[in-house]
């Protein structure tokens, strides 16, 4: 088969699933026209001639059958591995359902929550792993080194663990100074440090030159959970608060201007940073947290949305509320970037009882990294699946899952 | 932020928005059209439309660079990016819209050196790093991006930089207007006029829309409060009755438009006979060429490209949303067969287009808004 046969493929597939849809819906329709024809006979109903739907209601079907077609298994379109898939939005998450969790299905991973939890004998457990390729590996307030143990850490604390023990696996391209590696490491040392962590089992592997860029890293991370709350965001509820615990989307715009491409300067460092106290001080004041987040790969949006399709209802935030730094909000603004796309390393997203929303706002403000905590927006009941955002300026618009890759390699 | 709060300042809007309201007739509807797809991303990202009365309606145009490239001028990018020597840079808008045979970005994924610029000057960077390579810039765009395009064939020139030209596939925004107006199926009552394309053409190039067609025209910025104004100001001549070309833009758009870019694309390149739009079919006069001066940057004539047209899939109404006549979801393969990750037409790739712009932020009805808002 030739590339163009199977590109042509799948648009005919697009289209056939669109029109067997098409053919249900008229069914459907159908029978309802049927019923009410019945209904008439039977002299339930008195109506004129049918009338042609009003425009409001007709853009109402249509919004229906996209919800229907958004809810349809996933699939993967293409035939290879785009930077889309790696860009933490769309065509990610249907990698990750289609491919990942189909294959490798079981109770603890469906949740795809940020870390598995576990039990083992007595105790209860959270086990997470991450993968970091950023470029540069070096950028203003960070390096991959305290990356890895952040990210990972973070992954353990918005599960409600407490991080313990780390692995790190180097993947390192030949040619690699070894200055460099040991400035990476000796970051990695001082971030575990500050998280209370320790390093316990690694691995190395080195790969001809070309193969890779620099240093990858792999870390896994086990922590244990000792409380008795329930976080997940399926547990959001209509009425709960959503809080971020800061100015959002400073570490995609720091590597963004890092790379040097844009020829492009602003005072943004990276938010990187461990949240394991964060979270913990945030849990001891509030026991209605519902669910927590660390917005990294595809923002806070992404989250957002996760919270409305896992729990089936609205999210309705305001964009005045939602903290942005002045240097992100115009390198954002220049680059067309909308920066609730955009990732943080060192942000959590709660999603909290609505009536203990200032005892938490409290709890994180009082930590040094939450003094910019904010409530942004609330969970609503209707429209559920959906996530809307207030705009400064009056309007409303809906924040989808992003499509596509702004920000290739950014952790 | 200075600079763009004052230009979203939410109570000048509730304001303008009042006016706004107090000038429609009672009983008569107003079809009013963004040209510029820039215009049709803010009305969605801000929510615009939840200002304004039922009895406007906005009609999305066809001023999306993107939106316009027919799939037989992707194909052709496609055959050139193909060649084993060749290094394509493309607008990053570019990547995903889909030619018969996939998109740049499936042909990434294969193999193929694409690169993204933010700049066509940046295609030169790479062809002075990489001498062994020829680099073809994928050039796109209305008269906005024409002229950094033409610097660039410009700086190469004088540079004698012989690795590079670009596949020249620039459209004027004038005959395409003049193709809406024209169209039968289609009943406007005013235009706001297109932002950056001004700031190149000036506003002159509109007058024969008020004149000849009696339809007034306000050149608009793009911060959602521009928009309100021109709005404003549309229907201020409407009820008045009255046709005149007006400038909201002013801070940017001077009426007689930049002569030194004008200069820059008339050196470089000249106008085709005709050109195929995306869904308008072939408009005579519409788009532009490198001048045979600059024929050695002419990636159309350095390489062989197939130059078939190619239909568009049946089921694709991007002709129709293009032109107005349809709402993005009004299209029969809208957010089911046609979305953001797997687009079929190019209205559904740019950001610009008008029905991306609706799938990603406006996919809510106006009454199911504002109950969330109430409860």
């Amino acid at each position: 088969m030739t590339a163009e046969q199977q590109s042509a493929g799948w648009v005919q597939q697009a289209l056939k699933v669109h029109e067997d849809q098409a053919r249900e819906e008229e069914a459907r329709q159908e029978q309802a026209r049927e019923e009410q024809a019945r209904q008439e006979q039977a002299g339930h109903a008195h109506r004129g001639s049918p009338q042609p739907l009003p425009g409001t209601v007709r853009e109402e079907l249509v919004l229906e059958r996209i919800d229907r077609a958004r809810r349809s298994r996933p699939r993967v379109k293409e035939e290879r591995i785009t930077m889309s898939h790696g860009a933490g939005g769309k065509a990610t998450q249907t990698l990750i359902e289609a491919v990942f969790l189909d294959g490798l299905r079981n109770p603890l991973l469906e949740p795809l929550e940020d870390a598995a939890r576990l039990r083992v004998g007595e105790a209860r457990l959270a086990l997470t792993t991450d993968s970091y390729v950023v470029s540069p590996l070096f950028f203003p307030g960070g390096c991959i080194g305290d990356l890895a143990v952040n990210g990972t850490v973070n992954d353990l604390a918005t599960s409600g663990a407490t991080p313990l023990y780390l692995s790190a696996g180097f993947i390192l391209e030949e040619g690699f100074e070894v200055a460099e590696l040991t400035r990476i490491v000796a970051a990695m040392r001082e971030a575990a440090g500050a998280a209370g962590v320790q390093v316990v089992t690694g691995d190395t592997k080195v790969v001809e030159k070309g193969k890779a860029d620099g240093c990858y890293i792999n870390t896994a991370g086990v922590g244990v959970i000792e409380h008795d709350l329930d976080l997940g965001v399926a547990n959001a509820q209509p009425g709960d608060a959503i809080i971020v615990s800061g100015p959002i989307g400073d570490h995609g715009v720091t590597i963004m201007l890092a790379r040097g491409e844009l020829d492009l300067e602003a005072d943004v460092t990276s938010d990187t940073a461990p949240m394991n106290g964060l979270v913990a001080s945030l849990l001891s004041a509030t026991p209605g947290v519902r669910a927590l987040r660390d917005a990294t790969r595809g923002g806070v949006a992404t989250i957002l949305n996760e919270i409305a399709k896992s729990a089936n209802v609205g999210v309705l935030v305001s964009e005045n509320d939602i903290p942005v730094r002045a240097g992100v909000r115009g390198a954002s603004e220049l680059l067309g970037i909308d920066p609730m796309y955009v990732a943080c390393e060192g942000r959590l997203v709660a999603v909290v009882h609505g009536d203990q929303a200032d005892q938490a706002l409290a709890a994180l403000r009082a930590h040094p990294l939450g003094g910019q905590a904010a409530v942004i927006g609330r969970v609503t009941a209707d429209p559920p699946g959906i996530v809307q955002l207030k705009t400064a300026f009056g309007g409303t618009r809906i924040v989808d899952l992003l499509v596509g890759d702004p920000l290739p390699r950014i952790c | 932020m200075r600079f763009v709060d004052e230009f979203r300042d939410a109570d000048k809007a509730h304001a303008l928005a009042a006016k706004i309201t107090a000038l429609c007739e009672p009983g008569r509807r107003y079809k009013l059209m963004e040209v510029c797809g820039g215009h049709t991303h803010t009305i969605y990202k801000h929510g615009l439309e939840d200002y304004l009365p039922e009895q406007i309606t906005l009609v999305h145009g066809p001023g999306c660079p993107v939106c316009v490239i027919p799939m037989g001028r992707i194909d052709d990018a496609m055959a050139l990016a193909a060649h084993p020597d060749v290094i394509m840079t493309s607008f990053g808008d570019m990547m995903r819209v889909p030619g018969s045979n996939g998109s740049f970005f499936d042909a990434k994924a294969q193999g193929t050196d694409i690169r993204m610029v933010y700049s066509p000057l940046d295609s030169l960077k790479i062809a002075r790093k990489n001498p062994d390579k020829r680099v073809v810039f994928m050039a796109i765009g209305f008269e906005t991006t024409a002229p950094s395009t033409a610097m660039t064939v410009l700086r190469a020139a004088a540079e004698g930089l012989e690795n590079f030209s670009i596949f020249c596939n620039h459209v004027t925004i004038i005959p395409a207007i003049k193709a809406i107006l024209d169209s039968p199926d289609l009943r406007l009552d005013g235009f706001i006029g297109p932002g950056h394309v001004s700031t190149v053409i000036g506003c002159r190039p509109y007058e024969f829309i008020a004149r000849d067609y009696g339809k007034p025209v306000v050149v608009a910025g793009f911060e959602p409060l521009d928009i309100l104004q021109s709005i404003y100001m549309l229907m201020l001549q409407l009820s008045r009755g009255e046709s005149t070309v007006e400038n909201q833009y002013s801070r940017v758009v001077p009426w007689d438009g930049n002569l030194v870019a004008l200069k820059a694309i008339g050196e470089t390149m000249e106008l085709r006979p005709y050109f195929e739009w995306r869904g308008l079919g072939f408009i005579s006069h519409s788009a532009l060429k490198v001048r045979e001066k600059y024929a050695r940057f002419d990636a159309e004539l350095l390489f062989s490209v197939p130059g078939v047209r190619v239909a568009d899939p049946k089921a694709c109404q991007c002709g129709e949303v293009l032109k107005g006549v349809l709402k993005p979801w009004e299209c029969k393969v809208f957010g089911t067969a046609c979305t953001p990750e797997t687009p079929i037409g190019t209205c559904m790739v740019s950001p610009e287009g008008a029905c991306a712009a609706y799938y990603n932020y406006g996919r809510l009805t106006r009454h199911r808004v504002k109950e969330a808002i109430q409860a």
